[in-house]
């Protein structure tokens, strides 16, 4: 909402200059975005009055004007407009002015036209930053002639002299405050603000004989959307333009002046806040007005000169046979207002919020009129504006007002009376104010204190409960006077198990070098493409967003890994050496039966690195690294299965591809990214990636760690070097080797896998250092040699032989 | 004997002064002091002596011997003295080559202010609560004051997943589960993803993050959320931080109110960086509205309380002077490592 100054001063003088006022009124509930003074670009601009005019010896679209400007010597100027002749008073740019040129500022300096000085310029309507709906008498292209509406004087400041010097200050105003979306309703809050008188006067008129009921009928098809109509007939109407104090303020409120019948239902629109309509009763068939929902199929040409389609569930304005206006949204351009108009009805009316927000939404053409309606008006609303509206007609004696006028009135009258306890509301707040100064608060806000209660004036809608009350005295008390207090009483906080996980999960993975990433929830279902998922895979099955922004970002992940995909290829194409990121992020996985998808947490991880050498073993190695931070007890490596629980299997290398398997359950996949995959996504070297079941980790793992007592007996070290065929697993080695060695096995480490020379096509030769120890009694030589003895026999079996 | 034993402690003194290693004094230690050596070779002619002379000579021989052997040890500490100086020497190196420790990851910054955030909450015994992402609309407006066609909701651009399903707009969500679930007193922060349909630019994303509060319990005043902010704000962006509260409106909250930091950059002056107000806009708050309270089963007439809501963004970037929202997002390992 833009606010004229000069149209507040109308009503109330708050004392202040223009910023104390802005703050004053930001704090007190209404707040300022901004202000600004009109033409405040236009520097040394004044009344000229042009003394002679003559021809411009070397030019014949030239003439040479001597003006008086005040400064006791004319100054000569040389125009080539052809609009001045001698006694014209026009706007001059003088020597070191500036004014607006195409839209910018531009200065303005003596110099030489033709051989001819000129020692400034004569302005145009459009130079000074104004239009023709300014000032209607103006022309476009010649020099702004200023009439009898401005002010004359030799030397006077132009800005001043045609008005063009008001401040407009715009304001942010909440949803639940349609009322100061109005002069008055601002004049209302700055009188309360700062404690000064504002004067109001109801409007009234006197009219003409006539029985309207003769001349038109209305009928509520719908009360429940409009709840009430009112409407009066202007006869023996003059169309012309407003006068100048009325455009002006319409301009300084951001409001275009087009004629004084559409100006005068704008004016009261913006002065109180009810939007007012005006038509042609020539074009309203059988002078009969109907508010009903629309006809499926009917069309409307809007005041924009758009043809629209309605819907059954939107109201109109109609007559006999056709809509005229879309209630509470616009007008129809065949019954408005045009120069040959002799006869207006105005109408002031209450439509339903929620029916006007829809209606304006679906034809996609928000007004100043539905974003008004929409926060529903107090039917008691429309009945000052068309008085004043009838007032404003009377003033401008534009035309004649019949004195009876039709009022449609269902609405309810509700008791709008809210319980005042002065004690609840220092209890709520946390404030000791005195219980007379909180009812001044009120008073000054036009609120009424009777019999314990307190009933706000029928423009407040948003006052219902104690909690509303509280708040006008809060903010008329000031909410940075209320004292700041520490909340009493105790409470323990403490992070569940989940949150001290999380934790635990991201401090690892930091420690391991590898930094944490945020990216975007939704992804492209393109994506499930890139990743290779098969094209029955149950993953692709997606929380679908029905108005996404874009393709890129219309469905919930199902999978983390095309996210952790994307950031390594963007690093990748950022020509990033290195890259190794992980994000503790959601899945959102649909449920069938379920309105609501689940969102497991998963970890996904992903790194390549061009300078270090990098394997399947560096994210085997995190994963390991992890599951044992973690608090993985019998953890186990194989290849995915056909039916793992993980559906990305076919996004990594098929032969270098795990499976973490803890106490038997799959919880991780990782390995290096399959050729294609990483072709998909442009990445020019091998790319490792994993993904963790984060709540099903949690669930396996043994948080609670309890102390080992350290060794009291020596331990024997021996070496275990074998041949075997390339086919067999390390971890069926390592399995056979524990479970020949029993209780006495403390550790087995692998330190060297050999191909080549001497080994045989096809086998590899893999060794072992083992570590025996008893907790019991010092360990023998003998007794490790047995148990050496039976890892060997035991290894045989798996065709494993020691490498002589 | 006297001069061959002065003259053998002469030689000796020279030999071991030209001597520069170890060797080499072992070498003279063995010449003169060793069992062939020449102070052995002299005491073995003693029987030749007066006995008389036996003694003072055997005095002499031994104090030569001894003189000896001391200066072969003082020869000795020097020559090691020498040597150990020459290997650090040796071992010389460019101390300004760079370390090799090995590399740590970098918590997201958004992640590293929450963490912060949350220290701060959990201090003063507010637990910490998830709820979905993904959904109905009545946790995320109806149950909050916002009912269909309220035309608040038209500052919160929704994506929906269907009619009644949709990605929140803001975490209070989580605020109505955890009121039907707890009884009071509740002290809570729900921090998480929140989605609005903004296109991305350099302060907006269509997915952000909120941290919201919620205190609910008999006796809780504005005053209190008033003050709860100011600890909040003063341990975030230091002590010298001034705050502004400011009416405003907010269906879930009554009263309701804006927060404003002071602009550190003109200290309330206004100044570009401020639009000329002078404050910042911050955060959102207010008591929370009994409609509110009602719908979870909470009787407005015995409990009270407030609620609050941060944008993470905005805390995150303005802590690390970001200045565009897409780096957040974006990933790239330069920007990362930075943190």
């Amino acid at each position: 909402m833009d606010l004229s100054m000069r149209w507040l001063a109308d009503y109330v003088d708050c004392g202040c200059d223009t910023k104390t006022f802005c703050d004053g009124m930001t704090l007190s509930g209404s707040k300022v975005e901004c202000f600004e003074q009109e033409g405040d670009y236009l520097k040394n601009v004044v009344v000229g009055k042009i003394l002679s005019v003559k021809d411009h010896p070397d030019s014949d679209h030239m003439v040479i004007c001597q003006v008086d400007v005040g400064d006791g010597e004319p100054i000569q100027i040389v125009t080539g407009a052809s609009n001045v002749s001698e006694g014209d008073f026009v706007p001059v740019a003088k020597h070191k002015s500036s004014v607006l040129h195409e839209g910018k500022v531009v200065k303005i300096t003596k110099g030489k036209l033709r051989g001819e000085v000129s020692d400034g310029m004569l302005c145009s309507i459009g130079e000074l930053g104004l239009t023709t709906h300014d000032f209607p008498y103006a022309i476009d292209d010649g020099i702004f002639i200023l009439g009898d509406d401005c002010d004359r004087t030799v030397g006077k400041d132009i800005r001043e002299a045609v008005g063009f010097d008001d401040t407009k200050v715009e304001f942010e105003i909440t949803s639940n405050r349609p009322d100061c979306l109005s002069v008055l309703g601002l004049a209302r809050e700055a009188s309360a603000t700062f404690n000064v008188p504002v004067n109001i006067k109801e409007p009234s008129f006197e009219g003409v004989d006539g029985d309207i009921n003769e001349i038109m009928s209305v009928k509520i098809h719908n009360p429940e959307l409009c709840p009430r109509y009112m409407c009066g007939y202007v006869k023996n109407v003059k169309i012309e333009p407003s006068p100048h104090w009325l455009r002006e303020r319409l301009r300084a409120c951001g409001v275009r002046p087009i004629n004084n019948f559409v100006d005068i239902t704008n004016f009261v629109m913006l002065e109180y806040g009810q939007p007012m309509h005006a038509f042609d009763l020539r074009y309203v068939e059988g002078a009969q007005i109907n508010i009903r929902n629309a006809v499926k199929g009917e069309r409307i040409t809007t005041l924009d000169g758009i043809e629209r389609e309605l819907s059954e569930e939107m109201l109109v304005i109609a007559d006999s046979k056709k809509p005229v206006a879309v209630a509470g949204v616009m007008g129809g351009e065949y019954s408005g207002i045009m120069d040959d108009t002799t006869a207006v009805v105005f109408e002031a009316a209450s439509f339903n919020g929620a029916s006007v927000r829809t209606t304006a939404k679906k034809l996609g053409m928000r007004t100043d009129a539905s974003a008004r309606f929409e926060k529903e008006l107090n039917p008691e609303n429309a009945y000052p504006a068309l008085i004043r509206a009838f007032e404003l007609v009377e003033l401008l004696g534009c035309g004649e007002v019949i004195r009876s006028f039709i009022d449609c009135d269902m609405s309810q009258k509700k008791d709008t009376g809210v319980e005042f306890n002065p004690e609840w509301i220092n209890n709520f707040l946390g404030t000791d104010i005195d219980a007379k100064q909180m009812a001044g608060y009120l008073e000054s806000l036009s609120f009424e204190i009777k019999d314990g209660k307190v009933y706000a004036p029928y423009y407040r809608i948003d006052i219902e409960c104690k909690a509303d009350v509280a708040e006008e005295v809060a903010r008329l008390y000031g909410y940075n006077n209320i004292p700041k207090t520490i909340i009493k009483g105790q409470a323990n906080a403490q992070l569940t198990d989940k949150q001290k996980f999380d934790r635990l999960i991201t401090s690892s993975m930091l420690g391991m070098g590898v930094n944490e990433i945020t990216t975007f929830s939704f992804i492209s279902p393109k994506y499930f493409d890139k990743i290779r998922l098969p094209k029955d895979s149950k993953l692709r099955r997606a929380v679908k967003i029905m108005n996404p922004l874009g393709e890129d970002t219309s469905v919930m992940r199902t999978t983390i890994l095309p996210s952790i995909c994307e950031v390594m290829a963007r690093n990748y194409s950022y020509r990033n050496d290195s890259c190794y990121v992980f994000e503790l992020g959601n899945e959102y996985i649909p449920q069938d039966g379920e309105e609501l998808p689940t969102e497991p947490e998963r970890l996904g991880i992903g790194f390549y690195d061009t300078k270090n050498k990098v394997d399947f073993y560096t994210v085997k190695g995190i994963i390991e690294q992890l599951l044992d931070r973690g608090g993985a007890e019998q953890v186990e490596f194989s290849r995915p299965s056909e039916d793992s629980a993980f559906g990305e299997t076919d996004a990594f290398h098929p032969g270098r591809c795990a499976s973490a398997f803890v106490n038997g359950r799959e919880i991780a996949l990782f390995g290096e990214l399959h050729p294609e995959t990483l072709e998909n996504y442009g990445i020019n070297c091998r790319t490792y990636a994993a993904k963790v079941n984060v709540p099903e980790l949690m669930e396996l793992c043994v948080t609670q760690k309890t102390y080992k007592p350290l060794p009291k007996y020596p331990a024997i070290m021996r070496d275990l070097s074998l041949i075997c065929d390339e086919e067999l697993a390390a971890a069926v080695i390592e399995k056979t080797i524990r479970k020949a060695s029993g209780k006495i096995l403390e550790s087995i480490t692998l330190f060297d896998i050999y191909r080549g020379e001497q080994i045989a096509q096809g086998k590899k030769s893999i060794s072992y250092s083992l570590t025996f120890r008893s907790h019991e009694a010092t360990l023998t030589d003998e007794q490790a040699d047995k148990t050496m003895a039976k890892i060997l026999s035991a290894l045989g079996e798996q065709g494993a032989e020691l490498r002589m | 004997m006297t001069e061959q034993l002065k003259a053998i402690e002469e030689r000796a003194k020279a030999e071991l002064e030209k001597a520069s290693d170890i060797k080499s004094l072992d070498e003279i230690r063995v010449r003169f002091l060793g069992k062939k050596g020449e102070i052995t070779a002299i005491l073995k002619q003693m029987g030749k002596l007066t006995p008389e002379e036996r003694p003072v000579i055997g005095q002499l021989a031994n104090k030569v011997r001894a003189d000896i052997e001391e200066s072969i040890s003082n020869a000795q500490s020097i020559v090691k003295a020498k040597a150990a100086a020459a290997k650090l020497e040796a071992e010389r190196i460019d101390v300004t080559l760079p370390g090799k420790a090995p590399k740590l990851g970098s918590a997201h910054p958004l992640n590293a202010t929450l963490s912060e955030v949350e220290e701060v909450f959990l201090g003063m015994g507010f637990d910490i609560v998830e709820g979905p992402e993904v959904e109905t609309d009545y946790y995320c407006f109806e149950a909050l004051n916002m009912p269909k066609h309220h035309p608040a909701r038209d500052t919160q651009d929704t994506f929906y997943i269907n009619d009644n399903v949709l990605l929140r707009t803001q975490t209070s969500s989580v605020q109505i589960r955890t009121m039907e679930k707890r009884k009071p007193p509740i002290r809570i922060i729900s921090p998480g993803r929140v989605y609005r349909s903004d296109a991305v630019d350099a302060t907006h994303s269509p997915l952000f993050h909120q941290i919201e509060g919620l205190v609910i319990d008999k006796g809780i005043t504005m005053a209190d959320l008033m003050g709860t902010l100011e600890l909040l704000l003063k341990r975030l962006y230091g002590e010298q931080t001034q705050l502004r509260f400011r009416p405003h409106h907010f269906p879930y909250t009554e009263p309701s109110a804006e927060v404003d930091l002071m602009c550190f950059n003109c200290h309330g002056k206004g100044c570009s960086m401020c639009k000329q107000e002078g404050y910042v806009e911050l955060l959102g708050s207010g008591m929370v509205h009994p409609k509110v309270l009602e719908g979870c089963g909470i009787d407005p007439e015995i409990y009270s309380g407030f609620a609050f809501g941060i944008g993470l963004e905005r805390i995150t970037m303005g802590r690390y002077s970001i200045n565009d929202m897409r780096l957040l997002y974006e990933n790239d390992m330069r920007f990362l490592e930075q943190f």
